[in-house]
């Protein structure tokens, strides 16, 4: 990779002294990318786009927002009717949050399949998952802005998790509630981080994509780039992929902003925030709801520790349990393409999150898809279990006793016999 | 292509399941589809629907529900023009001040006023209604399950007599979709309660369509605009997509890939 040479003189100057356009050389143009990426490896320039999106869309609507309990809900009414294009902008930016989650999802889950986070990118898969949780914190605290019943609802609910903690926990809510309810020093200092954390996702994603260029992309196959034949410069190779992704992607945005913008929403957050009315179901956003299932399945105690606090502590485990996943997982082969017993644990554990995610959304005590006798917080605990059961014990034992099919020598190789799958 | 093509069929059925299942949570009977002026793709509101909706709620639903969100000029959105906006504004009394003696004053409506609150205060909406607070009507549409077909089986869904056995309050009225099915609110329609201008049939039903429609419109004033755009911009974009696919099969068509 030698330094290019730049002939015109205003951006030699400007390259000499700060070698900004060397760097986008190195970075978008010659960054060699492995030649055999399927469509999978769209979704996390989608997510970049996404991010940005969410960025714009936020600051437009600051503008017109008031982060205080008797106006909030009336001034988000406002942008909808009064500010020009303003429904459009609250509907990207509500739909948006939804599209982040599908894209991020769909990301990791092929990272999952294809090993991503084995070494080397136990770093760049760590990063990921700060982002997943940063996404999180921001997404839940961006639902309350509205000030609507299930903002206050769901505020009052998920805060009150934290009680769970011995000694601690009460303390701590009313630390974070800034009084003694979800009120308006909460929707401030909500309103505050929610405008803060966009840009430490902005960090984590540039320090993903440090890490990502410092070991390069997986690929189907899992084996490593090793000839100049196995990789394409990312542009222009790349870059016009990843645009026709982003194209069939803001088709489907678009579907949602324009024709069914509040289906992913609650119509309970279209009624102002009442502290003396309680919802009779508090559900989360949809992209809650696996995590929210973890939650209610844990409604027993051991040694003592009180049901409450082991559903926390299973909630934010379910996610700590990815930074361990690279040792988790004894497999010397990357790719599941070529792991015959492990693919099917692999489409086990996501069909177990579309479980827990239907569970999240039910009551506890309603049937599961209507079968008799199946309660939904039965097949909440079976799937919670399966969901640790995965990470804890079919990673390590698959990895050892399973035969793996033959590795390609090189990607090169691997495309001329018509790709990871043949 | 093909894989691509499965990943984008698998995330759209598990968001829709996902929101289905969510949207699915309580036990009250789900009201029949009704045939909305405005569903599907192309649907558009019927502006004169929208007027005799409104005559049903100035005639009936104000006496107790607000409508706090919808200023008088926003009628010339359902085919009102300024003049006639003028003239509704003006048969309202809107209070206003204070006025250079601090005192507060009563003047005609004009057009960039609200709809007037039928309560000064939600006591005072309580206390004239056992107890139960009149809701406001600007978003209701949106802030129920399939809300226009909800509201139209609440409107049409009373029962002069609760099902033997069931025990009703003091008060209360039997309705088959309202959650718990005891509502404060008594019956509010019935036939000929509003004398249509245009010589439409004042039913019940004729009624409660017509006042979900103006509800709807309320609720989502801008509708149409979006909907338009939306195929303006999906149109745009799939002319956009198909090129970009084109370019994609001409750059990598020196590739081994």
């Amino acid at each position: 990779m030698s330094a290019p040479v730049w002939n015109n003189k205003v951006v030699k100057w400007v390259d000499d002294r700060l070698p900004v356009f060397t760097m986008m050389h190195h970075t978008a143009y010659e960054y060699p990318t492995p030649k055999n990426l399927s469509y999978m490896w769209n979704f996390g320039s989608l997510a970049g786009f996404v991010l940005v999106t969410m960025i714009l869309t936020g600051i437009f609507l600051v503008m017109n927002y008031t982060a205080h309990t008797s106006m909030a809900f009336d001034s988000v009414e406002r942008i909808m009717r009064d500010v020009n294009y303003g429904w459009l902008i609250r509907y990207i930016h509500m739909n948006g949050a939804s599209m982040f989650f599908i894209v991020v999802f769909i990301h990791m889950f092929r990272g999952l399949y294809y090993g991503s986070y084995k070494a080397p990118r136990e770093v760049l898969w760590w990063i990921g998952i700060l982002i997943l949780l940063a996404m999180m914190a921001t997404a839940f605290m961006g639902y309350v802005l509205p000030w609507g019943q299930m903002s206050f609802w769901g505020a009052t609910v998920i805060t009150n998790l934290f009680s769970a903690f011995p000694i601690i926990g009460d303390p701590l809510v009313s630390w974070l509630w800034g009084g003694f309810s979800v009120a308006n020093p909460t929707l401030n200092r909500f309103f505050s981080l929610h405008y803060l954390m966009p840009f430490v996702i902005l960090g984590l994603v540039v320090l993903h994509v440090w890490a990502l260029h410092a070991v390069r992309s997986n690929n189907p196959t899992g084996v490593e780039i090793k000839t100049p034949q196995d990789s394409i410069p990312f542009h222009p190779y790349y870059t016009i992929k990843d645009l026709f992704g982003l194209g069939v992607f803001l088709i489907f945005f678009a579907a949602f902003v324009f024709f069914a913008p509040d289906y992913l929403g609650h119509p309970d957050n279209y009624i102002p925030a009442n502290p003396l009315v309680t919802p009779p179901h508090i559900v989360p956003e949809w992209y809650f709801l696996p995590f929210y299932a973890i939650l209610r399945s844990i409604d027993f105690a051991i040694f003592g520790i009180p049901a409450k606090l082991l559903g926390v502590i299973a909630m934010f485990a379910s996610i700590v349990i990815l930074f361990v996943i690279p040792w988790l997982d004894t497999s010397k082969v990357r790719s599941s393409a070529f792991r015959p017993v492990y693919k099917w644990f692999f489409w086990l554990f996501v069909i177990d999150t579309f479980v827990l995610g239907y569970c999240g959304a039910k009551a506890p005590d309603d049937y599961f898809l209507g079968i008799e006798g199946l309660h939904v917080i039965t097949m909440g605990q079976l799937s919670t279990l399966y969901y640790f059961a995965h990470f804890l014990v079919v990673m390590p034992l698959v990895g050892k006793l399973e035969r793996t099919k033959p590795l390609p020598a090189s990607i090169s190789e691997s495309v001329l016999k018509g790709g990871a799958n043949a | 292509m093909r894989k691509f093509a499965l990943t984008a069929i698998a995330a759209a059925f598990a968001i829709t399941s996902f929101s289905a299942s969510s949207q699915a949570a309580g036990n009250a009977p789900v009201p029949a589809a009704q045939e909305w002026s405005w569903n599907g793709l192309f649907g558009t509101y019927d502006r004169a629907q929208l007027q005799r909706g409104l005559q049903v709620y100035k005639g009936v639903c104000a006496g107790c529900h607000s409508l706090k969100y919808i200023a008088f000029r926003n009628l010339t959105d359902i085919g009102f023009n300024e003049d006639q906006v003028k003239a509704i504004a003006a048969d309202y009394d809107i209070e206003d001040g204070p006025n250079e003696e601090g005192e507060m004053f009563s003047r005609p409506g004009i057009a960039s006023d609200y709809f007037p609150s039928p309560f000064p205060n939600d006591q005072a909406a309580a206390a004239s209604n056992g107890g139960s607070i009149p809701p406001d009507l600007s978003l209701m549409t949106k802030a129920r399950v399939n809300g226009p077909d909800y509201v139209f089986g609440l409107l049409t869904g009373y029962e002069e007599e609760a099902p033997e056995g069931f025990d009703l309050a003091e008060g209360k009225h039997y309705n088959h979709y309202f959650p718990g099915h005891q509502i404060s609110m008594a019956p509010p329609l019935y036939d000929d309660a509003v004398e249509y201008t245009d010589g439409t049939p004042a039913t019940i039903e004729q009624h409660a369509h017509d006042v979900v429609a103006f509800l709807n419109w309320t609720a989502q004033p801008e509708l149409e605009a979006r909907k338009s755009m939306g195929m303006k911009v999906i149109l745009f974009l799939i002319v956009l997509t198909a090129m970009l696919y084109a370019l994609k099969r001409k750059i990598w068509s020196d590739i081994e890939h």
